[in-house]
């Protein structure tokens, strides 16, 4: 039997960057199939849009600081943020709007600060949130789902109104956004943030008929969906261990937790648990963008603080706050303070006795 | 005393209030949502920095060194007094706009630094001179820094010209661009942060650029002591 002898470590990591990017890629495409399906095809053309100015930029920055750039281009990393922008903003968003956020999340967020691993904010998320406060107006036009709008664009109409906002057919946003019935439609937590501002209760506001054809009483037709479709990619990445389970489990409940606390004090004036996690990003971000290798919290404790209070700032920005969705903050706040919540959860080292124990008197 | 030339690098460059001393940020980043915003508050506190520099200059062998920092103080503030009322008197709509951000002027640390660190140990001529270019370096940063986030904002240059300069600059504003989309991140707060740092990166940029340009010298080697007596 022949012994070789290899210097430490001896355990390895099965996967190299890229593969693990690439599996995350992978795992976002029922999702992505989703979107497409109820909101057409603007989501991939975003992708398409976001990944081409995510390599450019990537590629310029990399020259530019002297490294290497196919080696900062095969991890895969820029494709991802890129993708993960792309998802998160409306479908029909200008071309130069995804073009300035993703150039933003790439220069400024990723590569200024040091490049993959020394970014202290999520890029994607920074320049979602970059794009959120610039262009606030363009940035909360979504459509409806397909099933209940009045004109179904195709893949030539979405291209031709994403370049110059208007269809080949010459329809404007503002028609595209027309329902059936004649009445323009905003997203199920607009919806809801709308009218509890209009004295409206919670029920009340659940017969509006973007929530009619829906899947569980409280989530808006088509985008529960999605965030099903996003929660089945994000179990294959935990199951894989891609990513751990602390963050998306911890993120959930206490977003269900603190939703839940509120819905039983006032169930008139606050929006249910299942709605505040089938609605909106709360799932997506809970799986794809707090995980973030990079970003977050890096010890199994420090993983749970930071998902709990990820999913704690969500649901307080959502009820209180002027925003309708609240995912991309939270995670950008949290990210500050991921350094001290890795200093206060430091496991213990091996061989070492905890710190009550070690002093006795 | 340093030669003029120098004072001069000093202060619009080497040694520039904003750029390499990062003093006088509050107002720097507050008010360069425009052009003609930055180019105001420049002007006033070019003119606090001079008048303080020349008073701190007069008195300098009179005030004890003890209680010499209150004095500073209370002249910085006379100054700028004068100069809120002179904004009050003629240039109202500015004085608006700027508000609580002209008697914040007092609080401006390149103020009292140039009085400490320059115009308590030199004459009356060069005092007045540091402060005139310090100012200026100031202003120069404060203006570019507006017209920069202005530019990419608003897509126009020089708006509100008549609030600074009267009536004869009511058609001197510039539209670059027209957009029903303007990017509010750049004349937000966070814009102002990253002008300032983007402004910061480009003089630094300039500098090794100078620096690598610059023939490398022989390096002398001296003997470094290692037995000094104590």
């Amino acid at each position: 039997m022949k012994l070789t002898l290899s210097s430490s470590p001896h355990q390895r990591v099965k996967r190299d960057t890229s593969q693990v990017m690439r599996l995350v890629i992978l795992a976002m495409v029922p999702g992505i199939i989703a979107q497409v399906i109820l909101f057409g095809f603007g989501v991939l053309i975003q992708a398409m849009i976001a990944v081409l100015t995510a390599i450019v930029t990537e590629a310029m920055i990399v020259y530019m600081r002297g490294k290497r750039v196919t080696f900062a281009l095969n991890d895969f990393s820029a494709i991802l943020t890129a993708l993960l922008l792309a998802v998160s903003i409306p479908p029909l968003l200008p071309w130069w709007m995804t073009v300035v956020g993703t150039f933003f999340a790439i220069a400024i967020v990723k590569q200024l600060y040091g490049g993959l691993g020394f970014n202290l904010f999520n890029p994607a998320m920074a320049g979602y949130v970059m794009l959120l406060i610039s262009f606030p107006a363009a940035m909360t036009l979504w459509l409806p789902p397909s099933s209940l709008t009045s004109i179904q664009p195709d893949f030539w109409d979405t291209l031709s109104i994403i370049m110059s906002d208007f269809t080949v057919s010459g329809h404007s946003m503002d028609q595209l956004r027309v329902a059936v019935d004649g009445v323009t439609m905003a997203t199920p937590l607009d919806t809801v943030k709308t009218a509890l501002s209009q004295n409206l209760t919670y029920p009340e506001a659940l017969n509006q008929p973007i929530f009619s054809s829906n899947i569980a009483t409280s989530a808006g037709a088509g985008w529960a969906w999605v965030s099903l479709a996003y929660l089945a990619g994000g179990l294959v990445l935990v199951k894989t261990k891609v990513i751990n389970w602390h963050i998306p489990t911890a993120t959930l409940a206490s977003a269900a937790i603190l939703s839940l606390i509120f819905f039983l004090a006032d169930s008139d004036s606050f929006a249910s648990p299942l709605f505040h996690i089938l609605n909106g990003s709360l799932i997506f971000g809970a799986f794809f963008i707090a995980t973030d290798p990079v970003t977050a919290s890096t010890t199994d404790k420090g993983r749970i603080v930071f998902g709990a209070f990820i999913g704690m700032w969500v649901i307080i920005i959502r009820t209180f706050g002027g925003y309708p969705d609240a995912v991309a903050f939270a995670v950008i706040i949290m990210n500050m303070a991921v350094p001290l919540i890795d200093y206060y959860t430091r496991p213990r080292t091996y061989g070492h006795m905890a710190k009550k124990a070690r002093n006795p008197r | 005393m340093p030669s003029y030339q120098d004072l001069t690098l000093q202060g619009l460059w080497k040694n520039n209030p904003a750029l390499v001393q990062l003093l006088g940020l509050c107002p720097l980043l507050a008010v360069t949502a425009t052009f003609i915003n930055g180019l105001g508050l420049g002007l006033a506190t070019m003119l606090v920095l001079m008048g303080s520099n020349i008073t701190v200059s007069l008195i300098r062998n009179v005030v004890r060194n003890e209680i010499r920092i209150p004095i500073f103080v209370m002249i910085i503030a006379s100054f700028v007094t004068i100069v809120q009322l002179l904004m009050n008197a003629f240039t109202y709509e500015l004085y608006l706009t700027l508000g609580i951000f002209i008697p914040l002027i007092v609080t401006n640390c390149a103020i009292i630094g140039r009085a400490e660190a320059f115009a308590s140990k030199n004459s009356i001529l060069p005092a007045a001179y540091d402060g005139l270019v310090m100012g200026t370096g100031f202003t120069v940063v404060l203006v570019v820094l507006g017209g920069f986030r202005e530019v990419l904002g608003n897509g126009t240059l020089f708006t509100g010209a008549d609030r600074l300069f009267g009536e004869v600059a009511n058609n001197w504003q510039v539209t670059l661009f027209a957009t029903d989309s303007p990017f509010l991140l750049a004349i937000l707060p966070p814009g102002a942060f990253l002008g300032m740092g983007l402004l910061i990166a480009c003089k630094n940029a300039v500098d090794a650029h100078l620096a690598a340009r610059k023939p490398q010298t022989e390096k002398t080697i001296t003997r470094a002591r290692v037995t000094t007596e104590i």
